[in-house]
């Protein structure tokens, strides 16, 4: 979706302001790190994955997107899912208690199960038995779609021409798989754009990004 | 600028919500304050430009939660501001300090104000570098000023329908560099043009986009 | 201009929002009498303001346009051609009105007007815009999903019939001439322009003839 997430490109959201990384905390505020445990331990709703994860985030209204600190975003994505997946009210999340009489579960990850599965999760790849359909060095050009949902195609990269730099194999495709449709795994390639090709004769000579996109995203030049 | 107030084409704003039967003004002040902008004393060269350029440098968030009049309060305190005609102090606590000046706009001078015809329009030699009904190409380019040419058109093709003549060009008058007119076009791009294959077969936008937005295409 | 001052004035800017109250009402009032102790601002002038545009500029212009426009085929010959010089002619140019381009809707081509980067409109044909005009939701989806924001007005077009978006990105203003409805062959000029909606000449409805 042509979201306000999707920001490549825009002005207006004052400086960088970066803290020394020296003294840079990992947390700002001890909620930070108990919103991060929460994200990484909790239950889910049933099919829930990665993806429908950063779509949840796009959903946010765009001024609190744009207003709420990162971990915040995190807490804005953990209630909707436990609300549209129906493990919570509104009532038990504003007051912060399960409803009287309500069950209990007792499937919830464990400390140690968290551990693992930050090892063995988060793995995308998947076999394809389809040929790529793009080249090493090929000349693509990103398709200008502007799907109301989920994409990973940003719009300062549609319509422009680049070139096939890497092939990924088949990856989960984030287009069906946030709206649970199914990983529908499909060929990734990196693709590098001159600077001057997204950002017109002001940019650049030197200069590239370069993006990974689907195959669905690419047609031939 | 590539600002947030660029919305031409973006998602997740929900829906319109028309009021019916909607007053002009909610409340008393917001009356006040659509007078106040369009009334007071504005320093010497301030242009519609400007006007609009501020109100784009309004921090994002608060671009899209703060009303309409409440975003003219902002543009009212930065022309303030930056001209000097008002200092810091005096905007914080409230209190004018002297000297007073008497020369602000009469009310029975509004009407005629409201009725003036001045406009953007003005005499240029050189002649337009556009025929009707050719096909040009708007510009990628990223202006961290003000501009008019909207980051949903950029890139694409359209085709010429009219001249409007010579305008003054608004990335100019915006930053204090003068009228700088040019021939402005209203041109037309096919919606499948702008939003891929999905779009409308038949339906278009115009945008009225000056010379140097646009290159043959 | 670089990047690089641009966001240290955004800095500057942002400074005194601190000390300043978060009410507007609050900080109107505050602006209104720094500028009149200033001698920056006649209240007065900004009573007969708001009053102009509460009662005297307004849809009724414009709608007394359309219903010329229906009734006298050569009036409308000269609006379609020259906006602004047909509008002169009932004295309805001002302010946010000086170069109007009027565009008509047939059975086969609806227009719909908007500002995406903005709020720019017709004010003196058309008083002030309404306040989903100025909107998000408004702006970002007239361009790309006008057939969607029309049904959410209400109204569903053919499939034949083509779109067109107007986006005001200058001083030109954009008056719709609706299509006169039928079963008015028989009212006056001044009870045409009784029907004609503020709604229908920014495009987001039609005149109905009740």
């Amino acid at each position: 979706m042509n979201g306000v997430h999707d920001m490549g490109g825009t002005h207006g959201h004052g400086p960088i302001a970066p803290e020394d990384e020296k003294h840079e905390p990992l947390w700002h505020a001890p909620w930070e790190a108990r919103m991060l445990g929460i994200t990484r331990g909790m239950t889910y709703p049933k099919g829930f994955n990665i993806d429908r994860f950063r779509h949840i985030r796009e959903l946010m209204p765009p001024a609190l997107y744009l207003a709420r600190s990162y971990y915040d975003h995190w807490y804005a994505v953990c209630v909707a899912a436990l609300l549209n997946g129906g493990l919570a009210t509104r009532e038990e999340i504003k007051s912060g208690h399960a409803a009287p009489g309500s069950a209990r579960r007792n499937d919830a990850a464990r400390g140690d199960q968290v551990w693992q599965s930050q090892k063995t999760q988060g793995i995308f790849t998947r076999e394809l038995t389809t040929p790529p359909l793009f080249a090493i060095g090929q000349r693509v050009r990103a398709r200008n779609i502007n799907p109301t949902g989920h994409t990973r195609l940003p719009r300062y990269v549609r319509g422009k021409l680049g070139v096939v730099r890497i092939h990924h194999g088949g990856h989960v495709f984030p287009d069906t798989n946030a709206h649970m449709q199914g990983e529908a795994p499909q060929h990734l390639y990196t693709v590098a754009f001159s600077m001057r090709e997204l950002w017109g004769a002001d940019a650049s000579a030197r200069d590239e990004t370069c993006v990974d996109l689907w195959e669905s995203y690419l047609e031939p030049a | 600028m590539n600002s947030i107030h660029d919305l031409g084409g973006m998602h997740g704003f929900g829906a319109i919500e028309a009021e019916r039967d909607e007053p002009p003004f909610h409340e008393p002040w917001e009356g006040r304050a659509g007078g106040i902008l369009e009334v007071m004393t504005f320093p010497a060269g301030f242009t519609v430009d400007r006007f609009r350029y501020l109100r784009e440098t309004l921090r994002p968030d608060l671009y899209l939660t703060q009303t309409y009049y409440e975003q003219w309060i902002y543009i009212a305190e930065q022309v303030l501001l930056e001209s000097g005609m008002i200092s810091p102090e005096e905007l914080a606590r409230g209190k004018a300090r002297p000297p007073k000046r008497t020369d602000a706009m009469r009310a029975a001078a509004v009407w005629s104000f409201l009725h003036d015809r001045t406009h953007s329009g003005r005499d240029l030699d050189q002649k337009p570098r556009f025929a009707i009904g050719q096909r040009v190409l708007a510009r990628s380019m990223q202006p961290a000023g003000h501009t008019r040419l909207p980051r949903y058109a950029r890139g694409k093709i359209g085709s010429i329908v009219s001249h409007h003549g010579a305008h003054v060009l608004p990335d100019a008058s915006a930053h204090g560099r003068g009228d700088m007119p040019q021939h402005l076009y209203s041109v037309r791009f096919a919606a499948r043009a702008l939003w891929g294959e999905n779009a409308h077969p038949r339906d278009s936008v115009h945008l009225d986009l000056w010379e140097s937005y646009l290159e043959p295409a | 201009m670089s990047q690089h001052s641009h966001d240290h004035d955004l800095a500057h800017h942002h400074d005194i929002h601190a000390e300043l109250p978060s009410d507007p009402a609050l900080r109107v009032k505050a602006l209104e009498s720094l500028l009149t102790e200033k001698g920056l601002v006649d209240p007065a002038a900004i009573d007969a303001w708001i009053e102009i545009y509460e009662s005297k500029i307004g849809p009724r212009n414009g709608a007394k346009v359309v219903a010329k426009a229906w009734v006298d085929p050569a009036y409308k010959q000269r609006l379609l051609s020259d906006g602004s010089k047909a509008i002169g002619e009932l004295d309805f140019l001002g302010r946010q009105g000086q170069h109007i381009v009027a565009v008509e809707n047939t059975p086969e081509v609806h227009n719909l007007v908007v500002c995406t980067l903005c709020s720019c409109y017709p004010l003196s044909v058309l008083g002030l815009p309404p306040a989903w005009y100025k909107s998000a939701p408004y702006r970002s989806r007239a361009v790309i999903d006008p057939r969607g924001v029309l049904k959410e007005f209400g109204l569903e077009l053919p499939e034949h019939v083509k779109i067109r978006v107007w986006d005001s990105t200058a001083e030109v203003r954009y008056l719709v001439l609706p299509e006169r409805p039928a079963g008015t062959e028989h009212l006056s000029e001044e009870q045409l322009a009784a029907l004609v909606t503020r709604d229908s000449m920014i495009g987001v409805g039609k005149v109905s003839a009740k």
